[in-house]
């Protein structure tokens, strides 16, 4: 019917590019990641957000793919 | 007290929703009879359905109140999620799925019916109906407050708001919209809180320094040094841990009465493997559940036990809102947290993880409340199946809409009622919860034994009930001061806490509901054929064999691996 992985990959590919690009340029506000321990959490989880999303969106490209090669094969 | 939220973190939220309305209006056009709408058409692949199963059990209470939990408890708190859950989930998956699924039931109560008779059903169909709204009412309306206290939001404006998404969704995509989604929200909930984990360990020095500082904790509370960090091992007596209930009350009340009560028959939950694409696949969705299920407590438990030692160390500066009384609101623990460690950005990330914790749960009830209304009352009491099924099939898929609209319109009522008379919302939620222990029990039998009559079954199921309520309005916990916990009738018994009161409840009324069908089974003669209850009952029923499958792909093999990582977990942290 619909596979879940391509929301969830496009979903997250965007909120990760979002969050990373915000990451980067607010790395020299110091004060903003004092709460954070001095960590960048936003590059950090943008970065993460980003690898889980292209990873989804891959394994569902890949089945996508498959599919179409099984139905040509058969035809 | 009020966090002000920046513009990327209302972007990321908008994000969210987009992607899950999307979600709803991409599958609408698949929507076109009852059986799609109501059941998911019976296509959803096994590991879709297993995230979406643990993912409408992490609603907001749960992420909220189980946090809560580990600030008071400590890791004490895990039984909830270890004993208190896997266990069951494995017999729901190895035992009991196979007659759910092949009975070819839309839902809990029309199992009841087909395994025993219409009466039962009715009770069942009618009482669930009931929880279910309560329960969606009272998860809004502690959302809706939540984001009034801390974000300074209109309470009105995200009732309605978070209410209309949800309805938004699960009208144009029905139950497929709904497990789609909690599968995208079982993935927020995990990436949102995922940095609080990593910064909160970080702040107290990790596991190791987070263990060391507990120690001073716990001994000023009277307990020993590390009884905050250890989950089974000062079980031996109710005092000495901070839970206040001995292993046999976590083991039996928690571990057997309570989960199997709540995992093996709350439809909410069964739901989502009602509808896998078929009955290997049924079968793995509360395993494939299991693997997610018991590594939760490190997102949600692990931050509630950091808050502990936050809030005794004035450095930290980290402040729990108190309610007029004084005493702590615990369930604002998650929230506080977020607030404490994350900046602009992950921020909107952390509320986006709630919020869709809260829809997760919300549309998990929605969507529960459609099937059973929409074929265990409306299609046995006002309008039956006639012989066109097509036509039918649109009727019914009418319905399900319109009880869509419904359901929501009368959780945002039961939001609006709580938040005038919260007492009566927790009692009438703590009442109807008594309904599960001795559902299972009648469950358990009608699978098990079957002689067990329909007549054994009804009076089972409801005198479980009123003794649960006897026993709740007799006995009252340690120091209650209002009705509301119990003794509405007398006290005759005090509980040291809450929770053993909560235990006892149940396990009286596990016995009581299997004592009564037991005996009338007895004394009443069997009304359905032994053709009538093949598939229905286990000794009536070929069993499973999986030999055509590899032995990793197996649900046995899945299963052991599942109690090997719950052993693995109960020893570390023993």
């Amino acid at each position: 019917m619909v596979d879940i992985r391509i929301p969830i990959g496009l979903m997250f590919s965007i909120v990760g590019l979002l969050v990373t690009v915000f990451g980067i340029f607010t790395a020299s506000d110091s004060a903003m990641y004092e709460k954070s321990l001095g960590f960048n959490v936003n590059l950090v989880m943008g970065l993460i957000m980003l690898v889980f999303g292209a990873v989804m969106l891959f394994f569902a490209f890949r089945k996508s793919k498959q599919r179409k090669e099984d139905i040509e094969n058969s035809i | 007290m009020e966090v002000a939220l920046s513009w990327i973190d209302y972007l990321i939220m908008m994000i969210y929703f987009a992607f899950v309305l999307g979600i709803g209006w991409f599958l609408r056009k698949y929507m076109k009879d009852a059986n799609a709408f109501l059941e998911a058409g019976r296509s959803i692949p096994a590991w879709v359905a297993g995230l979406a199963f643990i993912s409408t059990n992490l609603g907001a209470l749960e992420v909220m109140g189980m946090s809560g939990s580990g600030l008071k408890y400590g890791m004490l708190t895990t039984h909830f999620y270890w004993i208190g859950a896997i266990p069951a989930m494995l017999f729901l998956a190895l035992f009991m799925m196979p007659f759910y699924y092949g009975s070819k039931a839309r839902s809990v109560p029309e199992f009841l019916k087909l395994r025993y008779d219409e009466k039962t059903r009715g009770l069942n169909a009618i009482l669930f109906a009931v929880m279910t709204i309560l329960a969606s009412g009272i998860s809004m309306y502690a959302l809706a407050i939540l984001m009034e206290k801390i974000l300074g939001w209109d309470f009105n404006v995200s009732l309605w708001i978070s209410a209309l998404i949800v309805l938004g969704y699960t009208y144009l995509g029905g139950l497929s919209s709904a497990i789609y989604n909690e599968v995208l929200q079982f993935f927020i909930i995990v990436i949102g809180l995922l940095p609080l984990v990593f910064l909160g360990l970080q702040d107290v020095g990790g596991w190791s320094g987070l263990k060391e500082s507990l120690v001073p904790i716990a001994e000023s509370q009277g307990y020993a040094a590390d009884a905050l960090q250890s989950t089974w091992k000062y079980t031996g007596q109710a005092t000495a841990n901070p839970l206040g209930v001995e292993w046999y009350g976590i083991l039996f009340g928690l571990g057997f009465v309570l989960s199997f009560g709540y995992w093996c028959t709350n439809f909410l939950i069964v739901q989502r493997a009602f509808a896998a694409e078929s009955k290997v696949a049924a079968r793995k969705v509360p395993l494939i559940g299991a693997i997610p299920k018991m590594l939760v407590p490190f997102l949600i438990i692990v931050p509630g036990v950091i808050a502990i030692v936050l809030l005794n160390d004035p450095g930290k500066n980290f402040i729990l809102p108190v309610d007029e009384a004084g005493t702590p609101i615990y369930d604002y623990t998650i929230i506080m947290l977020l607030k404490q460690y994350l900046p602009a950005g992950v921020l909107g990330l952390g509320i986006t993880a709630l919020l869709a914790s809260f829809m997760s749960g919300m549309a998990g009830n929605v969507s529960a409340f459609n099937t059973v209304w929409t074929y265990d009352i409306y299609q046995s009491y006002f309008r039956g199946a006639t012989d066109n099924r097509e036509a039918d099939e649109k009727h019914y898929l009418t319905v399900g809409r319109i009880t869509t609209i419904c359901a929501v319109l009368l959780s945002i009522a039961a939001a609006y009622i709580a938040s005038k008379f919260g007492n009566i919302m927790d009692f009438l939620q703590t009442i109807f919860a008594m309904i599960n222990a001795p559902l299972f029990a009648v469950i358990f039998l009608g699978m098990f034994w079957k002689r067990t009559t329909g007549h054994g079954a009804f009076w089972g199921l409801l005198m479980g009930f009123v003794i649960a309520l006897l026993h709740h309005g007799l006995t009252s916990p340690e120091g209650s001061t209002t009705l509301v916990k119990g003794g509405w009738i007398a006290t005759i018994h005090t509980y040291p806490v809450e929770m053993a009161q909560n235990f006892w409840t149940a396990i009286i009324a596990f016995s009581a509901s299997t004592l009564i069908t037991v005996g009338l089974t007895l004394l009443t003669k069997k009304k359905k054929t032994d053709d009538q209850l093949r598939g229905l009952v286990y000794s009536l029923t070929p069993h499973e064999v999986d030999t055509d499958m590899p032995w990793h792909k197996r649900p046995m093999s899945m299963a052991l691996l599942v109690i090997a990582i719950l052993l693995v977990l109960s020893i570390i942290f023993w």
